[in-house]
């Protein structure tokens, strides 16, 4: 990929500028090029790879236990999610019925991986748009849930927790009592979100009617997660294949209709109130017994094919192990819900400013280890 | 559809393709020349609908490569997986289903990278993750680099 020696400006009357791979509002090392007439947008080319570690050929020589660690550095926002997509598709693969304790633990903990995550998102969301306090409040509530899952899991970011056939080990004493206390504080502060940006003209006026995409072509570019709901595409894999229990939980899909990036950032608003409605129903109801099936020491999947999927804070995940009865995968395939999504960059943002490119990138809530892997 | 609407109702159509149904989805076989045909079937026949290709990957068996197709119907709600059986491993082609989703685009650039199969009619055709001047396709199984350490 040659940045010098290229024309800056086309035959055309085409402005070309590289945006990144080292720009804050990339949120990671994405490079995009920008094909501009004035400061309209006539194409975009992302260029990838800059964080390509190859998880995937890795992963053919790593045992079914360890593989799923290198997945916590996938989308390391959601490790949690990532750790559950795989350990659910070995347990496919074994046949493993997994204790209730455990899967009502695994839901907890990616419920409040999500609501971390959204919190974060929406920091950095108005960050974007020019609003530096978002940030602050947002890390003020996300602390508190990196404290749960570093007294419970060990670590703050990337857990480990998920093994094949439940967690790795009980919850934390303190767990219960913790995470109802975090429950009250974020439960008070959604008011404050409200009023500090969705209600703010500033923030409408940037996002509203900006990176708009059809409900047909964000199918047909594979998007998934807040990106496809605020289009009005059902796509909650918790919904509509559900693991671990969640289908005995009562909580709402988010749809929006608007398709633009306000849409989006509504369905993300919307989605937190949602995570916490599910740990409240669980939290006073995770069952006793034991956190963890008793599995072989060398895990080995019969020959075959297994496919598993989860919806992470960004959309569908999907795990696809090819197994030849050997003790590490044949092949393995991540299906990650970041790559399909900027891929609909372009169909978004062509046509619209350069600034509003910046919004469009914060409400697609990129992961760039994810797209690259 | 149940699986065996679908079956019959693929096998008017194409009554070469060969089916899989060991796993969890129902696997529809065929090889490099038939895909095309057999996947426009498939997005545009009201019955069928299958308009979310939610993974496109390839497996190496060493002596052919297969590449795999998920699709899932939202209005029908039903799934197939869709496999094609490359036979030239030195040279690996096959058409592109890039006009047909759009979401192809860069899941075949991400298997050209990797595993070198050149897909004809492609609009950008271009390694996606690894340098222009990078030689060979890392997740091919006869793929060597002096670099690589046994462990």
């Amino acid at each position: 990929m040659s940045l010098l020696g290229e024309d800056i400006v086309t035959e055309d009357g085409e402005f070309v500028i590289n945006i990144g791979p080292q720009h804050p509002s990339t949120h990671g090392v994405l490079h995009l090029k920008v094909w501009l007439d004035g400061e309209t947008i006539k194409r975009i080319q992302p260029h990838l790879g800059y964080i390509h570690r190859s998880i995937e050929k890795m992963s053919e020589s790593l045992s079914y236990r360890n593989f799923i660690y290198a997945t916590s550095r996938m989308d390391y926002l959601s490790a949690h999610i990532n750790n559950q997509a795989c350990a659910l598709c070995v347990e496919k693969g074994l046949q493993v019925e997994v204790p209730e304790r455990a899967k009502a633990i695994r839901i907890l903990m990616a419920e409040l991986t999500r609501l971390s995550s959204h919190q974060l998102w929406w920091g950095c969301t108005g960050l974007d748009l020019g609003a530096v306090t978002p940030f602050f409040y947002a890390f003020r509530e996300r602390e508190s849930i990196m404290a749960i899952m570093e007294e419970t899991c060990g670590a703050r970011l990337t857990q480990n927790y998920c093994v094949p056939g439940g967690v790795m080990y009980d919850i934390h004493p303190n767990f219960r009592n913790r995470v109802k206390d975090t429950l009250k504080q974020i439960r008070s502060k959604f008011n404050e979100y409200e009023e500090i940006l969705t209600g703010n003209v500033i923030f409408e006026q940037r996002t509203k009617g900006v990176g708009y995409i059809s409900a047909e072509d964000a199918i047909s570019f594979g998007c998934t997660g807040p990106t496809a709901r605020g289009s009005g595409v059902s796509c909650d894999v918790r919904k509509l294949f559900p693991y671990d229990g969640y289908e005995k939980l009562q909580f709402k899909e988010i749809l929006e209709q608007g398709g633009d990036c306000y849409a989006r950032y509504m369905v993300r608003m919307a989605e937190m109130k949602q995570s916490v409605f599910i740990i409240e129903q669980l939290i006073d109801n995770i069952p006793e017994g034991e956190f963890q099936a008793k599995t072989k020491m060398v895990l080995k999947l019969p020959k075959g094919e297994f496919y598993q999927r989860v919806e992470t804070a960004r959309g569908e995940l999907g795990v696809y192990i090819v197994s030849d009865g050997a003790a590490s995968p044949y092949r393995i395939k991540y299906r990650s819900p970041n790559f399909s999504n900027l891929s609909a960059l372009e169909r978004m943002a062509t046509g619209t400013k350069i600034g509003d490119l910046v919004a469009i990138m914060s409400t697609i809530d990129l992961v760039i280890p994810d797209v690259d892997r | 559809m149940t699986t065996e609407e679908i079956k019959q109702s693929v096998s008017a159509l194409f009554p070469d393709v060969t089916y899989d149904e060991a796993g969890e989805f129902l696997n529809v076989l065929t090889d490099s020349k038939g895909l095309k045909p057999l996947m426009q079937a498939l997005r545009r026949n009201s019955e069928f609908d299958f308009d979310y290709l939610f993974c496109l990957t390839c497996i190496d068996w060493k002596t052919h490569l297969t590449m795999v197709y998920h699709m899932l119907s939202k209005s029908n709600n039903h799934t197939v997986v869709v496999k094609a059986k490359i036979a030239d491993v030195n040279t690996p082609e096959i058409e592109t289903v890039c006009d047909i989703w759009e979401t192809a685009n860069f899941h075949e650039r991400e298997v050209f990278d990797l595993f070198g199969v050149k897909f004809i009619n492609h609009p950008d055709l271009r390694r996606i993750f690894l340098d222009e001047d990078w030689e060979g396709f890392p997740l091919r199984k006869n793929y060597v680099d002096e670099n690589m350490i046994e462990i």
